[in-house]
């Protein structure tokens, strides 16, 4: 462990990507992210990497996915607003395959909304943000240190699937200062190199047995050709149904495969619980308060905190829904991951939202009033 | 000289071929000159990235035997730009359309240029967008007709090679399909110089812009550039009247148009310094 340090999500964020490997990062200025490259600005050279900040969001993330070809481990970070800009290119990385870490700092939408306001609202963005169909990876700290974690988490997952990851975080998290100690040396995911010379018949998208691809970097010598259009092994475009479908198919199934492995999620308070709060985030420590303040005057009241938002932990809160009568969602938006909780829990309980939009966040006893209400609903037999 | 031609072969993904490209158009021509560029310069297929975007031209990409990338309308050079400074030792080459470069594009042009990236960026200049079947684009002159344009495009050209001047590429060229020796020195050169080179290389696009444009053939298209190109040499001792006349004849420098004095570092070198100041050096 190093130094205790007082430090910010998004610097622990900034630390996280440098422990992991990562060597490029470009990016363009927007709050509440802004932190992340001005750390990152700092920190690259000083380990023989490169910060650049482009012209626009769009420029940074393609920037980031050419150094990805050619071999770094690469990172962007940003807000709503640039967070939409670089959606197309986010389907680029997952459609040719190419690893990269992507940051939301989210803050209140839609349009420029509420800048540096505390938000939640970008996580169905986060799914469906891009045009066609592709996975998504994506992670959600609570804590200064778990920015740290998730960050490395992140790039390693990037570059163990080959497909871009998104870090989302919010406002309360990237802004928030805590005394961390963070650890000398973390666990790495090499870069995937061939198995196979060109001589040997390599090609470069022809999926090794979990289904990822062990894509040659550019200067290798293997002369590969990459693309956005839907390829087959080779990386050439073929435009035919049989080939379209298996290369959607297998973009989904290399990570549906490892969904168990890769969703996390963390129980408070759950062992005898009679109700359950759902929440993520910045929210998560402000409903954790909430169901520590209600088990103490004696009510059975637990918390799920989601960890993995994507892909969605779906039959951890099938199982949760059939051992509790109620389940809250707080979040901070309109209401976006209870539709998720509401599917994945099958009719088995009340499902229901306690969400704020008014670039607040949540205060304990907001969480602990929606939860009284929720009891008193299903117990009267009104939810 | 069939051997000398043969030659090129190795250049080129022999199962790509034929190319997609419409009988007639120019952008082989272009091609070519870009491989026979590299062949003169005796950079290697190793350590050489094609950088494309989206269009008629960028398809290059698939057919030349190199590192290649075929990457999203008008983020060329911001792909580029990763590349190059993840892999300062790579020679990176940009593959763009008219559209892609000068429209979606536009930004990524100019602050290319700005940042002095080591880049060779090669504009095919077709005068519209061809692949989506002949819409105007910001180098469809003025009054030319395209599928948007039917009554004749009312917007103002872009010369992309002023902008290039101006927004601080260090190598800037013009030539044409019909001058292809030359086309292929002036993309040579760029390859020599050391910051960010642009050559904008004029093509016949007689599908989508000739046909609608009075050119009844590909051959009057490149006699088209013969006829009203005027070498650099010759055009800078046109007295200002002349020039202005040749202007409105529709007439246009080729060659060297510009090219620094070479004090300028470009990215890599600059960033070099910055490491160095960090301290990272050797890391």
């Amino acid at each position: 462990m190093t130094k205790a340090r007082l430090m910010q999500g998004n610097e622990a964020c900034a630390e996280g990507a440098i422990a992991a490997g990562v060597r490029f990062f470009a990016g363009y200025p927007i709050t509440p992210s802004t932190e992340i490259a001005e750390a990152m600005a700092k920190l690259l050279p000083q380990h023989g990497g490169k910060f650049v900040q482009m012209e626009d969001e769009i420029a940074s993330m393609g920037a980031i996915l050419g150094a990805a070809m050619a071999g770094d481990k690469v990172m962007d970070a940003t807000s709503g607003p640039g967070f939409s800009l670089k959606q197309e290119l986010i389907g680029y990385a997952a459609c040719a395959e190419i690893p990269c870490v992507l940051v939301d700092v989210q803050r209140v939408g839609p349009s420029t909304g509420q800048p540096t306001a505390p938000s939640q609202g970008d996580v169905m963005q986060v799914r469906w943000g891009t045009h066609g169909d592709h996975p998504m990876i994506s992670l959600c700290p609570w804590s200064v240190r778990e920015t740290f974690d998730l960050t490395v988490q992140a790039v390693n997952y990037a570059e163990r699937f080959r497909t871009p990851v998104i870090l989302l975080m919010d406002e309360m998290v990237g802004h928030l200062r805590e005394r961390v100690e963070l650890p000398e040396k973390v666990e790495v995911y090499p870069r995937r190199s061939p198995k196979k010379s060109r001589a040997e018949g390599y090609q470069p998208f022809e999926p090794d047995e979990d289904l990822v691809p062990n894509v040659a970097n550019f200067g290798e010598g293997y002369h590969i050709h990459v693309t956005g259009l839907i390829h087959d092994d080779t990386g050439f475009p073929v435009g035919s149904p049989t080939v379209t479908e298996k290369a959607i198919k297998r973009l989904h199934e290399k990570i549906d495969r490892v969904a168990e492995e890769i969703i996390h999620t963390e129980s408070y308070f759950m062992e005898d619980a009679e109700y359950a709060v759902v929440a993520f985030g910045g929210t998560a420590r402000t409903a954790y308060e909430s169901v520590k303040n209600m088990r103490e005057q004696g009510m059975k009241v637990g918390l799920v905190r989601l960890i993995t938002i994507w892909p969605f932990a779906d039959k951890i809160i099938e199982e949760l829904a059939g051992k509790v009568k109620g389940i809250l969602v707080a979040e901070l938006n309109y209401g976006q991951v209870v539709h998720e909780v509401r599917r994945a829990a099958k009719g088995q309980c009340p499902v229901l939202l306690c969400g704020k939009y008014n670039m607040k966040s949540f205060e304990p006893v907001e969480i602990e009033a929606e939860i009284e209400k929720m009891i008193s609903d299903v117990e009267g037999g009104r939810a | 000289m069939a051997e000398l031609e043969r030659s090129y072969e190795k250049y080129f993904r022999q199962n790509r071929l034929p190319h997609l490209w419409c009988p007639g158009c120019g952008n082989g021509i272009v091609m070519k000159a870009i491989v026979q560029a590299i062949e003169k310069k005796g950079l290697t297929q190793d350590n050489t990235v094609i950088v494309s975007g989206i269009g008629c031209s960028s398809r290059a990409s698939g057919y030349m035997d190199f590192d290649t990338i075929h990457t999203a309308h008008g983020r060329a050079i911001p792909f580029a730009t990763g590349i190059k400074l993840a892999r300062p030792e790579l020679n990176v080459v940009v593959i763009t359309g008219d559209g892609d470069c000068t429209a979606i594009g536009g930004n990524h042009f100019i602050h290319g240029c700005r940042r002095n990236v080591d880049l060779t960026v090669v504009l095919f200049n077709n005068n519209i967008y061809g692949m989506t079947g002949g819409q105007a684009s910001p180098m469809t002159p003025m009054g030319g007709k395209a599928t948007t344009a039917p009554y004749g495009s009312v917007d103002r050209t872009f010369d992309a090679c002023a902008l290039a001047e101006a927004a601080g590429a260090t190598y800037v060229a013009r030539s044409t399909a019909f001058h292809v020796q030359h086309l292929t020195d002036m993309i040579a050169k760029g390859f020599d110089n050391k910051g960010f080179s642009f050559i904008e290389a004029m093509v016949q696009c007689p599908t989508a812009f000739g046909r609608r444009n009075k050119f009844k053939s590909p051959a009057e298209m490149l006699k088209w550039m013969r006829d009203h190109s005027v070498m650099k040499a010759a055009w800078d001792k046109l007295e200002d009247v002349k020039k202005g006349e040749a202007i409105g004849q529709g007439k246009f420098p080729i060659g060297l148009l510009y090219e620094s004095s070479g004090s300028e570092l470009d990215y890599d070198a600059a960033y070099d310094q910055v490491i160095e100041r960090a301290g990272g050096a050797g890391k």
